[in-house]
């Protein structure tokens, strides 16, 4: 993969900066030794690495923006970092940057039941929120499946989404405010405990903006009342044509579930094979579908969507009875990346999105290309709202492997351009699929784009190299 | 666009807007300009007018996406989901009685403006829904954002960033929203002879449930009136299979017992309550100035007693206590003491409706702190350089 050329002079300078940073944080706040700056060199994304230029930890909003400040008067380029749990490369170093970590920013600084919200730093974990809010019943809404170790600040950083967006929608649609600093220094406040704020929608852009324009150091973020009770059902087919129809019908009959996940034949095989799920393995496709409510009104939904699959010619269905049997049932979705992991040494997790009724189509050209390439592939979908996440197994250790794993990788997300949808439906562009960018927008859908980066960071120093291909005029903005 | 008329249009809409970047004249951007009195006026000699954009260009039910041209009525989009037993999810309002238009709105001014009514507390507002927009910028370039499917993080969300930017960035011409299935039934919840601070606890308690409250209204007893009701009122509102508003209204009844009996208005009498707030009902036939606040809603009641105690206002609550709508005096001091309520309690608001002489003459919305208002420059100079689309709507000079 192609970086862009280090700042000369910034490498020269290094102790100077570090002694710089040093000034500003305490002194375990600064990390300039290569050992202990080993865990920042690559994130969820463990194919590139790079060890940075140094790496800063601020415990405040005021420290990220002297440190800021400071590496903008250096000319010094900026990774904001959480728990570097990417799956994109979205943190991944350059060897001139300073990576500015959020992870001592993890306090919980306000819940306010009453309205339902929660002001916390950046470096809180998702699932902290949550816990932080479950005993009084309630909760953070999107769940990505990193959630346990994934920061907030990450998570606005991406828009992360996760298993139930259909019914709670992603990041965005969960947030009322951040406090966020930019490449000058200066602390904004954006949003606050209302909704709707007047002015442009600067929390609409900032979200999933991948560290492109703003580091975020604290979120407001909306709390939700949990519901009763959640249960889920499992529903396997002869084809992914006939599941993707149930997928369908479902739909279109007026039911939301808060969850809809298919998995595919080696998907289910792997899940199987680690979790021991129950899950058949006769079956082409399995659709793993939750729903909420009293247990009566999950009686009632549960009932109707199985009439419904039952028109399909199922394999098997299996309704949970109790929240123990839910939990089987999710037990091996869960569990799908150690799965595969367990299959394969390697693995590539993608993430385009597909308009849902191109689902056969799609799952038919990825058998194709898996075949025509030698690699295996497992795909694993948010049914619902189309987010196609197929698992490319390979082999690190062979340079040819990860060649070709990339290549078919970038053939699936052309495929999911090409059939209406796009790149990357919650993992973000980061590194991974910057070069694809051109597939899915044109120059001047770009050049937009290049533009109001400008806006926020005119020297490119936020998070470079990243979500943009390396091309004119961004080379030219960061040479100068 | 699809199809031969639909980009002919925007072809027409991006030649009008070159000709007016290289003349650099500045444009007025109208639909039906249904509402155009909302924020300040623009001074602007031409127009470009979307109303050419017409036409659903994408229908996919089972995908819950719908897209039109941005001069579709937004009554042709929500006939067509209806059909397939699906709504319009942000509950986009219809404010042309207030501002005493008849032409109907189109789905370019719902967006552009980002305006929802009362599911906006439970389901997210107009902006969480555009899936995907193409518009023309101020340089005359035709630039898309997003998609036509409901999960997509690839490159900056320039939806969002449209949405509500009053047409000052780009002219939207063609929009995909999701939609979500229409529910069986609606039922609402009315505790009766509340006053603000007990109303908005109510509504509290029921968003705060595991019930999914899905409106939240609060009208004092001048306001309730326009509904019909004899006495002011709390509204909790559950939308879902009828068997489940039967069993969750009865539930709120039970757990919300200590703010007194409460009853339950029916799926007519629910949808009938509902389009009144949604479309601020109890101000219609209000003379001078319509406001705008939004803040955190356990600070509604404070912010509506402060402006009753400045002017003669009429008032009334939706989003939980967090959206309070209040019609006063078109004056300057009685803005002034909208701007020092709304902002002491930590909150935004919004000159809905004034006369131009007032609109033009002080902020219609929050000014910015300078840094951010130096962002807010520089991001309006990065879709049009020149300044000619909807100058002076949002902010003077911007």
């Amino acid at each position: 993969m192609q970086q862009p050329e280090p700042k000369r002079h910034v490498l020269a300078r290094r102790d100077a900066i570090v002694a710089g940073l040093r000034g500003i944080l305490p002194e375990s706040g600064v990390i300039a030794e290569a050992l202990r700056m080993k865990p920042y060199e690559t994130d969820g994304l463990p194919a590139y690495r790079q060890m940075p230029l140094a790496v800063a930890l601020p415990e405040t909003t005021e420290q990220v923006a002297a440190v800021l400040k400071f590496l903008h008067r250096e000319g010094v380029r900026v990774i904001p970092r959480g728990a570097g749990t990417s799956l994109s490369g979205g943190a991944l170093p350059l060897e001139d940057a300073v990576v500015v970590g959020m992870m001592r920013m993890n306090r919980i600084l306000e819940i306010d039941y009453a309205d339902r919200c929660a002001t916390v730093q950046a470096g809180v974990t998702n699932i902290g929120i949550t816990n932080a809010v479950q005993a009084e019943g309630f909760f953070y809404a999107p769940d990505p499946s990193s959630q346990l170790a994934c920061m907030i600040g990450g998570n606005v950083g991406m828009n992360s989404g996760g298993a139930h967006c259909l019914r709670y929608g992603v990041t965005a649609n969960n947030l009322l405010g951040l406090r966020v600093v930019t490449i000058e220094g200066e602390i904004i406040d954006i949003g606050g405990h209302h909704l709707d704020a007047a002015g442009y929608d600067w929390l609409g852009l900032l979200t999933g903006s991948e560290g492109q324009l703003v580091m975020v150091t604290e979120v407001i973020v909306r709390i939700l009342r949990g519901p009763e009770g959640a249960r889920a059902m499992l529903a396997a087919f002869k084809s992914n044509e006939i599941a993707g129809q149930c997928v369908d019908s479902i739909i279109s009959s007026g039911i939301i579930p808060v969850a809809l996940e298919f998995m595919d034949r080696p998907a289910i095989h792997a899940c199987e094979a680690f979790a021991h799920a129950g899950y058949p393995l006769d079956a082409e496709a399995l659709l793993i579908i939750e729903v909420e409510g009293s247990v009566a009104e999950q009686d009632f939904l549960l009932g109707r969507i199985k009439e419904i699959c039952s028109q399909f010619d199922p394999i098997s269905l299996k309704v949970a009875e109790s929240a123990e049997q839910s939990l089987a049932i999710w037990k091996g979705r869960k569990g799908a990346f150690g799965a595969v992991g367990r299959i394969s040494p390697d693995y590539l997790c993608m993430d385009g999105t597909i308009p849902t009724g191109q689902l056969p189509l799609v799952l038919r050209r990825i058998g194709e290309m898996s075949d025509a390439c030698g690699l295996k592939v497992a795909n694993i979908f948010h049914a619902g709202d189309g987010n196609l996440h197929p698992l490319i197994m390979f082999d690190a250790n062979d340079p040819a492997s990860f060649a070709t794993a990339e290549k078919f990788g970038a053939d699936i997300l052309r495929l999911c351009v090409e059939v209406g949808g796009c790149l990357t439906g919650e993992h973000g562009v980061g590194v991974e699929k910057r070069d694809l960018m051109p597939v899915q927008f044109s120059p001047d859908d770009l050049a937009q784009q290049r533009r109001i980066k400008d806006a926020f960071d005119p020297g490119w120093l936020l998070n470079p190299s990243k979500v943009f291909p390396l091309q004119a005029p961004h080379t030219l903005a960061i040479a100068a | 666009m699809s199809g031969a008329a639909g980009l002919a249009a925007e072809a027409g809409v991006i030649a009008a807007v070159q000709a007016a970047y290289e003349s650099g004249t500045p444009v007025e951007v109208c639909g039906n300009a249904s509402k155009r009195g909302m924020l300040r006026p623009v001074q602007a000699a031409a127009r470009i007018d979307t109303r050419a954009l017409t036409g659903i260009t994408l229908y996919s039910p089972q995908e819950l996406v719908i897209g039109a041209g941005a001069g579709t009525p937004m009554a042709e989009i929500a006939a067509a989901v209806a059909g397939k037993g699906q709504q319009i999810t942000s509950e986009p309002p219809d404010f042309s009685a207030l501002f005493g238009s008849t032409a109907p709105q189109t789905l370019g001014g719902v967006v552009a403006t980002n305006l929802s009514g009362p599911r906006r507390v439970a389901w997210g507002a107009t902006r969480d829904h555009v899936m995907g927009v193409r518009a023309v910028n101020g340089r005359g370039e035709l630039v898309r954002s997003g998609g036509r499917v409901l999960k997509n993080v690839t490159g900056l969300d320039i939806c969002k960033l449209l949405s509500g930017s009053h047409g000052t960035l780009a002219i939207l011409t063609e929009i995909v929203l999701k939609v979500l299935p229409r529910p069986e039934r609606r039922g609402t919840v009315v505790f009766a002879g509340l006053n603000p601070v007990q109303g908005v606890a109510a509504l509290s308690a029921a968003l705060g449930s595991p019930y999914a409250v899905c409106g939240a209204a609060y009208l004092p007893a001048e306001a309730a009136a326009a509904l019909g009701f004899r006495t002011s009122v709390a509204l909790a509102r559950i939308e879902d299979f009828a068997v489940s508003v039967d069993y969750r209204t009865g539930r709120l009844r039970e757990e919300l017992a200590q703010f007194g009996p409460a009853e339950v208005l029916d799926d007519a009498a629910s949808i009938a309550a509902w389009a009144a707030v949604r479309d601020a009902v109890p101000l219609h036939g209000q003379t001078g100035a319509i406001w705008r606040i939004s803040v955190r809603p356990s600070a509604g009641p404070g912010v509506a007693a402060a402006l009753a105690a400045a002017f003669d206002a009429r008032w009334f609550m939706d989003w939980g206590g967090g959206l309070l709508w209040i019609a006063g005096p078109a004056t300057e001091a009685a803005h002034a003491a909208v701007m020092a309520a709304a902002g002491k309690a930590g909150g935004t608001w919004l000159l809905f409706r004034a006369p131009d002489s007032l609109r033009a003459a002080v902020p219609v919305i929050p000014e910015e702190p300078a840094a951010l208002a130096r962002i807010t420059a520089s991001v309006k100079a990065a879709f049009d350089p020149k300044g000619i689309l909807n100058p002076g709507r949002m902010y003077a000079g911007i």
